[in-house]
């Protein structure tokens, strides 16, 4: 069984985990062209080397970040969200739409 | 005896058929190259020679011929889709299929065994009932089935109520088939090459060559090639390949794995499918039974095999067929899936002017062989989009005009 290490479990068969795709910026939704959008949406870097992932243990729903070799599948590092991300991300609208809706 | 055999097959008179002539050295120049020398790259190179007159052509292969998905995909033909794009599309491929030992002049072993698509859930059992209309409103021909008619069309299955999944109904596709998946690119190769194809196996492309927003060549291991026209028929890599050209396709690289038993006396005539258990089988003409089940849980390019398919798939086996359990298993492989968001393929014209792509082939590449071969063949000759493959160009992401297939193989329902 593949092995993975999660910075809140310790080290967990990897069939508790979800992988949650690539670590990226998402564009603004509020000022962004149809066609930025659709790239962010569905294309993909598909990237033949180590990638920095979103995964998640299951059980605990616990959420981090993953370094992965999609070449070889070997798990490179595995730390907390909050080493990259200090800031929640906003999802709110603007405030001028809000109003008037 | 043996010495006269020898004397016999030693002789020159008698020289051994090369179906694939050894290559020669590359020429400097040619006016299409297809990269990935797997059945749909050797179809396309087929049907351009055949159909469109064109048979300068190199086809690319970074390993040996059809030794990636062309080899590793459970052989499994059928038209039985959900979408009436996706429909029409693998009802020409089948009809192609069905005439293809005659048009290659090579025994593919097509084998007509009807398939059926096993519904344990009232969802399932409603996709199917749709499934089977568009089918049917297509002439395509399939049929919803009750548990009385399952067991007089396979007997061996377990129709028992006393299970995690009892079976409630199964779509019944007739002419769903199955062939030898090996014979269909060697009859591709055999029938490209004697018209002039040149088939380089053991030749990486590790760069395209580009002039503005046109190519003028690639990059290979065996030096440099300038060509007028690219095709990338790369399943698997698709997008390693296309960054190299330049842009980015909706793909991810999941590996898809698969078994086969011993051999077994023939006794499974029909394919056995079930898209809530994860499974697929089908009894080949060797007799192995040959077993598939859903893609991996991750994004992966390493074709290795993992235990947790196995238990996960023998579980769901064991279910449907019980008497089964003293059966060893003989061998376990991954080939490298192409998934795209909306479980179409992506196919015909790129952002560069004369570069090509036939991607993300997911788990329904084989059975598109020949369609996409000879749609792809006229994308290439004519620059022009042919209208069955107009669902399945890369722009219906920009636009939001994908073509939710969820009847497509290995994936949730």
């Amino acid at each position: 069984m593949k092995i993975m290490h999660c910075p809140l479990n310790g080290p967990r068969n990897i069939s508790e985990f979800v992988y949650g795709g690539e670590v990226r910026d998402m564009p603004d939704p509020n000022c962004v062209s149809d066609a930025e959008w659709a790239e962010h949406v569905f294309l993909e870097n598909n990237t033949r080397g180590v990638v920095r992932e979103w995964w998640m243990h299951v059980a605990t729903a616990y959420w981090f970040i993953a370094e992965r070799n999609t070449a070889t599948e070997k798990i490179v590092r595995t730390y907390p969200s909050s080493d990259i991300f200090s800031d929640r991300v906003s999802f709110a609208a603007p405030d001028e739409e809000r109003e008037s809706s | 005896m043996p010495f006269g055999l020898l004397k016999y097959g030693l002789r020159r008179r008698y020289p051994a058929r090369r179906d694939v002539p050894v290559a020669s050295e590359l020429k400097p120049s040619y006016d299409v190259v297809i990269i990935g020398g797997g059945g749909h790259g050797l179809a396309a190179a087929y049907y351009l020679a055949e159909n469109h007159g064109i048979t300068n052509i190199a086809i690319l292969e970074k390993g040996y011929l059809a030794g990636g998905n062309t080899a590793r995909n459970t052989a499994i033909i059928r038209s039985n889709y959900l979408t009436p794009e996706g429909v029409r599309f693998y009802d020409e491929s089948v009809r192609m299929y069905q005439e293809l030992s005659n048009v290659l002049d090579y025994n593919i072993l097509y084998s007509e065994r009807g398939h059926l698509t096993l519904a344990h859930t009232d969802g399932a059992l409603r996709t199917s009932r749709w499934r089977a209309e568009v089918n049917k409103h297509l002439g395509v021909k399939s049929e919803l089935i009750y548990p009385d008619e399952i067991a007089r069309v396979c007997p061996q299955l377990n129709m028992s109520s006393d299970v995690r999944y009892p079976i409630l109904g199964a779509l019944y596709h007739y002419p769903g088939a199955i062939a030898r998946h090996d014979a269909v690119a060697w009859g591709y190769a055999a029938n490209a090459a004697r018209r002039g194809v040149e088939i380089h196996q053991q030749t990486e492309v590790t760069g395209i060559l580009k002039e503005g927003n046109c190519v003028t060549g690639v990059e290979t291991t065996r030096g440099m090639v300038s060509c007028g026209k690219v095709l990338q028929a790369v399943s698997g890599h698709s997008s390693v390949l296309a960054e190299m050209a330049g842009f980015k396709l909706p793909i991810r690289t999941i590996p898809l794995q698969a078994c086969v038993s011993q051999p077994l006396k023939p006794f499974l005539d029909p394919i056995i499918v079930s898209g809530s258990l994860h499974v697929y089988v089908s009894q080949s003409d060797r007799g192995e039974l040959v077993m598939g089940g859903s893609t991996d849980p991750y994004t992966l390019y390493s074709t290795r095999s993992s235990l947790d398919f196995k238990e996960g798939l023998m579980g769901h086996m064991l279910e449907l067929f019980p008497f089964l359990s003293e059966v060893r298993l003989l061998r376990q492989w991954a080939g490298l899936a192409d998934m795209t968001p909306d479980f179409s393929p992506v196919m015909g014209l790129t952002p560069i002017d004369n570069y090509f792509v036939d991607s993300g082939w997911g788990t329904w590449g084989f059975k598109a062989t020949p369609v996409s071969g000879k749609r792809m063949a006229e994308t290439v000759a004519t620059g022009q989009i042919p209208e069955i493959l107009e669902p399945f160009r890369l722009e219906r992401f920009d636009t939001f005009e994908q073509v939710g297939e969820r009847g497509a193989a290995s994936v949730g329902h």
